[in-house]
């Protein structure tokens, strides 16, 4: 039997767009629901449950795409082992930018191994925290009583330095600045779905892409030749750099490793403490709740890396419902590799089979009043994220579950800790006008996203 | 009132933050690199350290049962 028939008892969501019309780019026309997907996911994803319930399809170019939601469906895709549902294979618009031969994601057991010896430990963190803190102060060194800033500029530019000192080494970062995060920016934005026809296509934001990743390697060419006229340092100034070069691994290839390193933790991170920020605007009344918990917690002079690895229950509330509400991943995709029985149905291999953080985070019924923003769901007993562990998925879920994310939590909590402390902020342009720019598989806030601050003064001590 | 803990290994990560949070309860199997829970129904005083290490597991492969008194 066909592909095509063996689909045939999954239901189809309806098209809104039609893909032949004129408005549509010419490589994807005829491809199904992919333009729509590059013009609102958002509503494709919800349509998919509305109209098909927990198990739906829809279709990129010549893949069929099931979307599963709802507990049962989501814990069965997320505990599928690796042989069966493949996640590498999954993402094409990632290949390009790590370059070929790196890949998108390590097996689970590769994973358990680089976490044990690597950046990731739950004994490095201590020192994250204070590396974290140490680039949140710098970063606003120079701000002055009041100013403005953008949102995504200023966390995706901090983000760079977070991630590029925690994950490869100080000595690296250091050697870096805001026109390497600029750059970063623009690969990420080369993450168009246009590659599920053609990762390669000769289209305007695959070219910025591929300039974007040689200026990048350009730029770690030039901070290798330094080291090697430089020559070797005492092993305790070395950074992870350092051990590739002495590799003999070109700069290709590192800056590929490199890219691939940052990736999982630059755009979602930026964007979480951007949405947090934005949230707590809307939400005066949480952000007082917060401003105080932070206040008394650091009253008796104790430090942001201390405390930020540390219980703070209310800032912790009100990052989680951020994240239930903007996961930074909307789709999470899979190439089945041997046929998969999924509530009844067999999904045939060559199939992608995806979960919807955005969507599943949204359900009613595990998530009363679902699109409000309300960090009492967090507290006892409502607990909704360990509650619906298979439905309250910001980080997925199982093996493959974001390895890093309890470093997540405590940047975002070292960061607010900081920020929040020292300014008030208030919103410049209406509070509905912050929005994500969904053209891209990696979402990003949409520009202007500016915000202003000010200095706090009396408040703090008294 | 008393309570158990489970530990879901097949999702467990190997982040061992759970024994920092309650170590008689919890320990680990450096071979299978997973969690072993060493004590299935601690005593009631353990409850808000078990509880935390179920809240911060990495993971979200660790849970509490109440177990009804008999």
């Amino acid at each position: 039997m066909t592909l095509e028939l063996r689909l045939l008892d999954i239901p189809a969501v309806s098209m809104v767009l039609d893909d032949h019309d004129a408005t549509v780019p010419e490589i994807i026309r005829g491809t199904g629901h992919l333009p729509e997907m590059r013009v609102d996911p958002i509503a494709l994803f919800h349509r998919v449950r509305e109209e098909c319930g927990d198990v739906g399809r829809f279709r990129l170019a010549d893949k069929d795409v099931v979307l599963v939601t709802g507990s049962e469906a989501n814990e069965a895709f997320f505990r599928a082992p690796d042989e069966v549902l493949d996640q590498a294979a999954a993402y094409p618009f990632m290949t390009p930018i790590f370059g070929k031969g790196v890949v998108f994601d390590a097996s689970p057991e590769e994973r358990q191994q680089m976490l044990k010896n690597q950046a990731l430990r739950g004994d490095m963190m201590r020192g994250h925290a204070q590396t974290i803190e140490a680039e949140i102060r710098r970063m606003v060194a120079d701000w002055g009583d009041e100013g403005e800033i953008d949102l995504l500029d200023f966390f995706a530019e901090l983000t760079i330095y977070t991630t590029s000192s925690c994950l490869i080494g100080r000595p690296f970062r250091e050697q870096l600045d805001g026109s390497f995060a600029a750059i970063y920016h623009q690969l990420e934005h080369g993450t168009d779905a246009i590659a599920y026809v053609d990762p390669y296509a000769d289209i305007e934001s695959f070219r910025l892409r591929d300039e974007a990743r040689e200026q990048l390697v350009a730029k770690v060419q030039a901070i290798i030749d330094a080291r090697l006229t430089r020559g070797a340092v005492p092993r305790e100034d070395r950074d992870l750099l350092d051990v590739l070069i002495s590799i003999d691994m070109d700069a290709d290839t590192i800056t590929g490793i490199f890219i691939s390193m940052m990736f999982a933790g630059h755009h979602t991170s930026s964007g979480t403490a951007s949405w947090a920020m934005i949230e707590l605007l809307r939400h005066p009344d949480v952000m007082a709740d917060v401003v105080r918990e932070l206040d008394e917690l650091y009253a008796d002079g104790s430090e942001v890396s201390f405390q930020a690895l540390r219980s703070i229950p209310v800032l912790e509330s009100a990052l989680k419902e951020t994240l239930r509400l903007h996961p930074p991943l909307i789709i999470l995709m899979r190439l089945v590799r041997q046929d998969f029985e999924l509530l009844g149905r067999t999904i045939p291999a060559g199939t992608l089979l995806a979960a919807s953080p955005r969507v599943s985070n949204r359900i009613e019924g595990d998530f009363p009043k679902a699109d409000a923003f309300d960090p009492g769901r967090y507290i006892d007993p409502r607990q909704e994220d360990l509650q619906n562990r298979w439905t309250w998925i910001p980080f997925g879920a199982g093996k493959h579950r974001c390895v890093g994310n309890a470093f997540a939590m405590m940047q975002m909590k070292a960061i607010f800790s900081v920020i929040l402390r020292d300014f008030e902020f208030e919103a410049v342009q209406p509070l509905d006008s912050y929005h994500d720019d969904f053209s891209k598989m990696v979402i990003q806030l949409a520009q202007p996203s500016k915000v202003r601050y000010r200095r706090r003064s009396a408040g703090r001590q008294s | 009132m008393s309570f158990r803990v489970i530990a879901d290994t097949d999702i467990c990560q190997g982040h061992q933050l759970c024994q920092g949070e309650a170590p008689t309860v919890f320990g680990f199997d450096k071979e299978a690199d997973v969690v072993v829970v060493l004590d299935e129904t601690p005593d009631e005083s353990l409850r808000t350290e078990v509880s935390a290490a179920v809240t911060y597991c990495p993971a979200f492969a660790l849970s509490m049962e109440e177990i009804a008194d008999e």
